[in-house]
């Protein structure tokens, strides 16, 4: 009897165990499509809000138009999307092959001790917010450059802010070449230096490529620091020490004070910005799959 | 023989060139800053209200911990039991755990305007929350919650298999050996993520610009809209008569946000070097 009834306790404590294991896993599975609800979101509201202002204004005038001026009703983002591309190309020239060779050097030329002081620095590097790095530039390098906002102190300030992650995923691409190409190098007689660029360096090459492209999002995609030093004049670029705007400052220069159809440009234009960031996260998938083959 | 040397030499001096350049960029952005603010710091900026005589930081302050703690809130549940599923109990490799990856990459690399513009309209306008705490907080989890994911994952992925069979064999049930087995051994990885989180949080500026606003009084509610402190700090910058207290407020930011930094980085070193 007394057996009996345990039995049922038991099967009734084993059915509400499996309840709550059903009910835990279903809590977590949720959580995991949160990022998939998330992504789908942005997508879906960016271009409802984003797509019917490029139609209104026509798919051509808007992405290849020269002239923004809202309070006529012009707006072509050619200059905000050049804009972009200029200081992100800048920022490229000057940070990466910085980026690069530091990279090497913590990779295959410091000690260990002088690689243990040195990358938690560079991870500081990247943990300084973007205002400060803009707040930096506006008084530091703008005035070096004459004063005014320009795309040469908005690439340079770029250039130190991609500087680590540059750096952290080159250095560990670099890392994982394995040894044995470099001992086969020195052991044909080349050159530790040699041996490191014209060996490991191309080993290396789809991780240092995949740093590049990450460098890139990061550059084109940064607000603050941009909108502190560039000059945010909205016409076409004209010049490395001339003021420029980008896609991200136009829409924090004039969210603030856009209605109607000037909010939708703006709006618009963050879905250009957005397909940007697709392309480069596809390139990014793209290159990682290199990497593994 | 000659030339190799050159060669060697010059490509030897490329690298510690550029070296000493990242680290001289590294010294003069945070040095600069220092020098220049700390005098300028003062007791007027920690004053309990906001003035424009003297444009006490304190509130702000106060709102980027509230703000922080919000976002964590939401953020830290998702992230780790979406990471419980991803490493737990989806098959590795399936369909499902791919498209999660690929959307958390996505989120990843999404700039902090765009999440900043998508607040706006989802949180502040079309769930009428308005400019508030809960508007910008539920964005800025949004946008840490792939960066709390991933190392939540590499946490509980660090736990070796041996720790699970255990419990299994000792009749545990799934649930139980998640949080009572290997929670328990992942919890520094998952909180060096955490602390990421939050140095992402105190440093970010354009996606709360548009969503909690700009007010400059300290909050009394989650409603209320507020500016943090990066956000005051660009305030400040953008009128350009404060240039001062400008350089005192970069220095209390980029404090808490390297210490925060400094934080993850010792708390995720403890974790490997007790994996070894």
């Amino acid at each position: 009897m007394s057996n009996k009834k345990s039995l049922t306790r038991e099967t009734a404590a084993g059915r509400n165990n499996q309840v709550r294991e059903g009910a835990a896993r279903i809590l977590f599975l949720a959580a995991a499509c949160v990022s998939i609800l998330a992504v789908l979101l942005i997508t879906v509201f960016l271009l409802v809000s984003g797509v019917p202002a490029i139609a209104e204004i026509g798919v051509f005038k808007f992405l290849f138009g020269t002239v923004w001026k809202p309070g006529n009703d012009i707006y072509g983002i050619l200059p905000m999307i050049l804009g972009s591309l200029y200081v992100t190309a800048g920022a490229l020239v000057l940070g990466v092959p910085v980026g690069v060779l530091t990279a090497i050097f913590l990779s295959r030329f410091a000690s260990k001790k002088l690689v243990s002081y040195l990358k938690p620095a560079v991870q500081l590097l990247a943990g300084i917010p973007s205002v400060v790095y803009g707040f930096f530039g506006l008084v530091v390098i703008v005035p070096l450059l004459g004063g005014r906002g320009s795309m040469l102190a908005a690439s340079i300030v770029l250039a130190i802010m991609i500087l680590p992650t540059v750096i952290t995923v080159s250095e560990s691409s670099l890392n994982a070449v394995e040894s044995s190409y470099y001992e086969g190098s020195l052991a044909l007689g080349a050159t530790h230096e040699r041996s490191v660029f014209s060996i490991i360096l191309p080993a290396a090459k789809s991780g240092v490529t995949a740093a590049v492209i990450l460098g890139v999002g990061r550059a084109i995609g940064e607000a603050m620091a941009v909108i502190m030093v560039a000059g945010n004049q909205p016409r076409m670029p004209q010049g490395i020490m001339k003021g420029l705007r980008t896609l991200t400052t136009n829409i924090v220069m004039e969210m603030g004070y856009s209605a109607d159809l000037h909010r939708e440009a703006l709006i618009a234009t963050a879905v250009v910005l957005f397909v940007f960031i697709l392309i480069i996260n596809f390139l990014f998938s793209l290159t990682k799959r290199g990497n593994k083959a | 023989m000659k030339r190799q040397k050159i060669s060697a030499l010059l490509l030897r001096l490329s690298v510690y060139l550029a070296t000493i350049i990242t680290i001289g960029a590294l010294l003069f952005v945070a040095g600069y800053v220092l020098v220049k603010g700390v005098p300028n710091l003062s007791w007027k900026l920690f004053e309990w209200k906001y003035t424009t005589d003297n444009l006490s930081l304190l509130p702000a302050l106060l709102n980027t911990i509230l703000m922080t703690a919000l976002s964590l809130l939401i953020a830290v549940p998702l992230g780790v039991f979406a990471a419980i599923y991803l490493v737990e109990y989806a098959k590795r490799g399936s369909k499902l755990v791919r498209l999660i990856r690929m959307n958390a990459e996505t989120l990843a690399g999404i700039p902090s305007i765009v999440y900043g513009l998508f607040g706006m309209l989802f949180f502040v306008t079309a769930l009428k929350l308005g400019f508030s705490m809960l508007s910008g907080a539920l964005t800025i989890s949004i946008m840490i919650l792939p960066v709390i994911l991933r190392t939540s994952e590499e946490a509980l992925m660090s736990v070796p298999d041996s720790f699970r069979e255990g419990s299994f064999g000792l009749g545990a049930g799934r649930l139980r050996t998640v949080f009572r087995v290997v929670l328990p051994d992942a919890i520094p990885g998952i909180l060096a993520g955490v602390i990421l989180g939050v140095g992402r949080t105190v440093g970010e500026t354009a996606a709360l610009l548009y969503t909690a606003g700009t007010s400059s009084d300290t909050v009394s509610g989650i409603m209320d809209s507020a500016r943090t402190l990066s956000v005051h700090m660009y305030a400040l910058s953008q009128e350009g008569l404060y240039i001062n207290q400008t350089y005192a407020t970069a220095v209390v930011l980029l404090v808490i946000v390297v210490g925060i930094n400094a934080l993850s980085a010792m708390v995720a070193k403890r974790v490997t070097r007790r994996k070894i």
